[in-house]
């Protein structure tokens, strides 16, 4: 495929809110499910291990027009709650069998138990992690819980998840991992080649196409990218923070870019960055995926930081390691995490001299043009008065 | 109005209340003067609270929660709020977080005027509500003091697992305990620690008769604007201590005299006379404009026979009492079983089941825009009362501590439509029960 028909078949896997592909998946062999997830961090591995697939659901964009999920909230909670449910209640997301809810935030959480209310025949889990880092607390507490998914999905897809099974699945997610961080690295050295809004529609894709599908076309992109030459701007380079969640529409981070800002780092889709390195392929699966959890994950604002020196510092390292000239907070309205979180990241930058900016955004923000003039104007800032 | 006398009488303050009265203060006393007299203080949330282990460890006991409601009852949390959001707090995250910021930013001096020293621990029990762990890192960062963080699962599947129960006893053994004694310098007794539980059940055997009462008719006390009141001590500072089981006997007598000569509720303008609505409401109370607040129902006749916010320090009435056998699994268990910890079809249930034991004519959400964990959901759950209990529901919003967050007009206006209607769904049913 060409550069131009990976970014468009992306687009059109954004642009389904039907979740079609899904459906197909599912009309190519006989019995098989798949589990929906909400944003931030589930094991997917386990999900995959038992022949299913895993799907992520990332709210209904700009494009979705909520009728009926307003009628589910109140007018100072966050969007993706309210079009997750338009989706869910329209019938979009009927080719589910499952849904998970990671541990996010408040919303989320009763998300799940709504969804027990609304859909009573259908796996609902709300996947508690542990905010408790010790391996023989923490660990020990989120190896029983993995099991119990385990247990779950074995359950409903009528086959034991063997040992076997989860090495495969770890070592198919490994290599989606290792694609997506030579993608990352990529953009972080030549962002002009590499575009956020293309890395973005290629990450989302991997929400909906199984992982090897989803590994190959990185591969592919980063290929056919690199047979083309893009003209590099005199951009300053920016990471983005706040977007683990909600998503911001597409306009948003090309009006980031175009402001002229090349965003190096960025923290959507996590659930495909959460773990900073490969998972062993051998041994307990369940243990590995634990200790991985527990000892090389990333810090979000849906987690809990032990350490009050170390508040902010993954922030910070990732200005350093990506080069980045500034930060970028965007965060949803109403975003209990990200806004909570916002003051202590911004401290930890301040101690730094790095500076940033901040925005709110809703996934359907649709007036984007103040958005670039604040863009622009830090861009111009760091230009014109860095120390550099 | 319903009240015994037109005009305003002098409010009679019950035994109880002058007790509670005395408590509170005393408590402000004692974490104004802590350093001076060679006392540690701990910071500590409601929900989840650790009461009795903290006595273990004589630590004085701050919470934050209940300076921030204190607060808004003196007019004071408004000028703290916009503190925070000065210094660059989100306008759209909970006032009870930014109340607490902005009075430490101004000098850190209590609601009753007296200086709140610096903790000298922070134990964060991370139960119900994910605002607690971001609020615990933003008070750590303020303070240079030990910490300790207590993850307490939710009750996603409407039920306490043995992985969520060793999970947490496993925290308190071996990482809350062994902080707690670092920073007191107190060895850990279990013996005194199974005392005060002995004490908290005690105390809690006496709340639950109190709330129950609320079902005689007319119910002798009002389970929401009273029963905050009722819960004060025992989801605070004072749960194991004698003091509380004193507050609770007090507490109970008085109110089994008023169900023995058929009282209502005792409100701020006396006791209420005419029963005419009895309600179960979900949600907590607006804290900026309590009393107005309360009139609105009061005036009308309206009595709250059960709520779900006097269930947020800890759900009692079925059946769960801190056990002295096994302290620490007791504990673990009390931190489980908090309201907000529960599952959105628990709580439906439970308030259900309210609907029905209490003989209620009406549910009402008072939606809190600040705490997500509570409003999060509230319009389901509001739709599966309805619907399961046929009685009709009603929805307002208001704000715990923010006061440009109650908009007083607007909250009596649809209180007003929302009694009405319950009283012509009544007329209508009592007459069809005629013919």
């Amino acid at each position: 495929m060409t550069l131009n028909e990976i970014v468009e078949s992306c687009q059109v896997l954004y642009d389904d809110l039907s979740f079609s592909r899904v459906s197909e998946w599912k009309a190519r062999g006989i019995g098989r499910k798949a589990i929906g997830h909400m944003p931030v961090y589930v094991p997917r591995e386990l999900i995959h291990a038992a022949g299913m697939l895993p799907v992520g659901i990332l709210g209904g964009g700009d494009q979705l027009d909520v009728i009926h999920g307003d009628a589910y909230y109140q007018s100072y909670i966050c969007r993706i709650p309210r079009s997750t449910i338009e989706l869910a209640v329209t019938g979009r997301l009927d080719a589910l069998d499952g849904m998970l809810f990671p541990s996010t935030c408040d919303v989320i959480r009763n998300l799940s138990g709504m969804w027990q209310l609304k859909f009573p025949g259908k796996l609902v889990r709300y996947f508690d992690v542990p905010q408790n880092f010790d391996l023989d607390i923490g660990g020990a507490f989120y190896i029983r819980e993995l099991q119990v998914l385990r247990d779950q999905l074995a359950e409903l897809g009528g086959r034991e998840i063997t040992d076997a099974d989860l090495h495969a699945s770890i070592l198919l997610y490994n290599e989606n991992r290792g694609a997506i961080r030579e993608l990352y690295a990529y953009r972080s050295a030549q962002p002009w080649q590499v575009p956020t809004p293309e890395v973005y529609l290629l990450m989302r894709a991997g929400m909906v196409l199984p992982v090897d599908e989803h590994t190959q076309l990185i591969h592919d992109y980063i290929a056919a990218v690199k047979t083309v030459e893009r003209p590099a701007r005199d951009n300053c380079r920016v990471v983005v923070n706040g977007l683990f969640c909600e998503q911001p529409p597409l306009g948003l981070l090309k009006s980031i870019e175009m402001a002229g800002c090349y965003i190096v780092d960025d923290d959507f889709m996590l659930v495909a960055r959460w773990l900073l390195d490969d998972v062993p392929a051998e041994g307990d699966p369940i243990r590995n995926l634990s200790e991985a959890f527990i000892t090389y994950s990333v810090e979000t604002s849906c987690k809990y930081v032990p350490v009050r020196e170390d508040k902010g510092k993954f922030l910070v390292n990732s200005v350093r390691s990506n080069q980045a000239e500034g930060v970028i907070f965007a965060a949803p309205s109403f975003c209990d995490p990200a806004l909570l979180d916002r003051p202590m990241l911004q401290k930890a930058l301040a101690a730094q001299g790095i500076p940033y900016t901040a925005f709110k955004f809703a996934e359907n923000s649709g007036q984007l043009q103040p958005i670039r003039e604040q863009a622009g104007t830090f861009a111009d800032s760091i230009k014109l008065w860095s120390a550099a | 109005m319903n009240i015994a006398a037109n005009q305003k009488p002098e409010v009679h303050k019950e035994e109880s209340m002058l007790m509670q009265k005395e408590m509170i203060s005393a408590n402000f006393d004692a974490l104004a003067t802590a350093h001076e007299e060679g006392k540690k203080i701990s910071s500590t949330f409601v929900p989840g609270n650790l009461n009795e282990l903290l006595m273990c460890f004589d630590l004085v006991r701050n919470l934050p929660e209940i300076n921030a409601l204190q607060s808004a009852m003196r007019k004071k949390s408004g000028g703290y709020i916009m503190e925070a959001e000065r210094s660059g707090h989100s306008e759209d995250v909970c006032t009870y977080v930014k109340s607490d910021l902005g009075m430490m930013a101004k000098g850190q001096i209590g609601p009753t005027g007296k200086p709140l020293p610096t903790p000298d621990v922070l134990l964060l029990s991370y139960t119900g509500c994910f605002t607690f762990m971001k609020w615990f890192e933003l008070v750590r960062d303020q303070y240079d003091c030990e910490t300790a963080m207590l993850h307490v699962p939710y009750q996603a599947d409407g039920e306490i697992t043995d992985n969520m129960r060793d999970f947490v006893v496993m925290q308190l053994k071996e990482q809350i305990i062994p902080t707690l004694e670092r920073v007191s310098g107190i060895k850990f007794d279990i013996d005194r620690l199974r005392e005060y539980l002995r004490q908290s059940a005690q105390a809690e055997e006496d709340l639950v008769w109190v709330l129950e009462s609320a079902k005689n008719r007319p119910s002798p006390i009002d389970a929401y604007f009273g029963g905050v009141y009722y819960c004060g001590p025992i989801f605070s500072a004072f749960r194991g201590s004698q003091e509380a089981t004193a507050y609770y006997a007090a507490l109970r007598k008085e109110v089994a005299d008023r169900v023995e000569m058929g009282l209502g509720p005792i409100t701020p303008e006396g006791v209420m006379q005419e029963e005419r609505i009895r309600l179960v409401v979900e949600g907590p109370p607006n804290w900026t404009h309590f009393r107005d607040f309360w009139k609105m129902f009061y005036d009308e006749g309206v009595v709250v026979v059960a709520s779900s916010y006097t269930k947020v320090g800890g759900v009692y009435d079925f059946g769960f009492r801190h056990d002295p056998d096994n302290p620490i699994e007791s504990l673990a268990d009390y931190c489980l079983g908090c309201y907000t910890n529960h599952s959105l079809p628990s709580r439906v249930n439970m308030l259900c089941s309210y609907m029905d034991e209490y003989e209620a004519d009406g549910f009402l959400v008072n939606s809190i825009k600040s705490c997500n964990s509570f409003s999060a959901g509230q319009l389901l759950m509001l739709r599966e009362i309805e619907e399961r209990s046929g009685k009709p529901a009603g929805f307002i919003e208001t704000d715990l501590v923010d006061p440009r967050y109650f908009s007083s007009a607007n909250v009596k206006n649809r209180l007003e439509s929302y009694f009405q209607m319950i009283e012509q769904k009544k007329a209508r049913g009592d007459a069809k029960t005629a013919t």
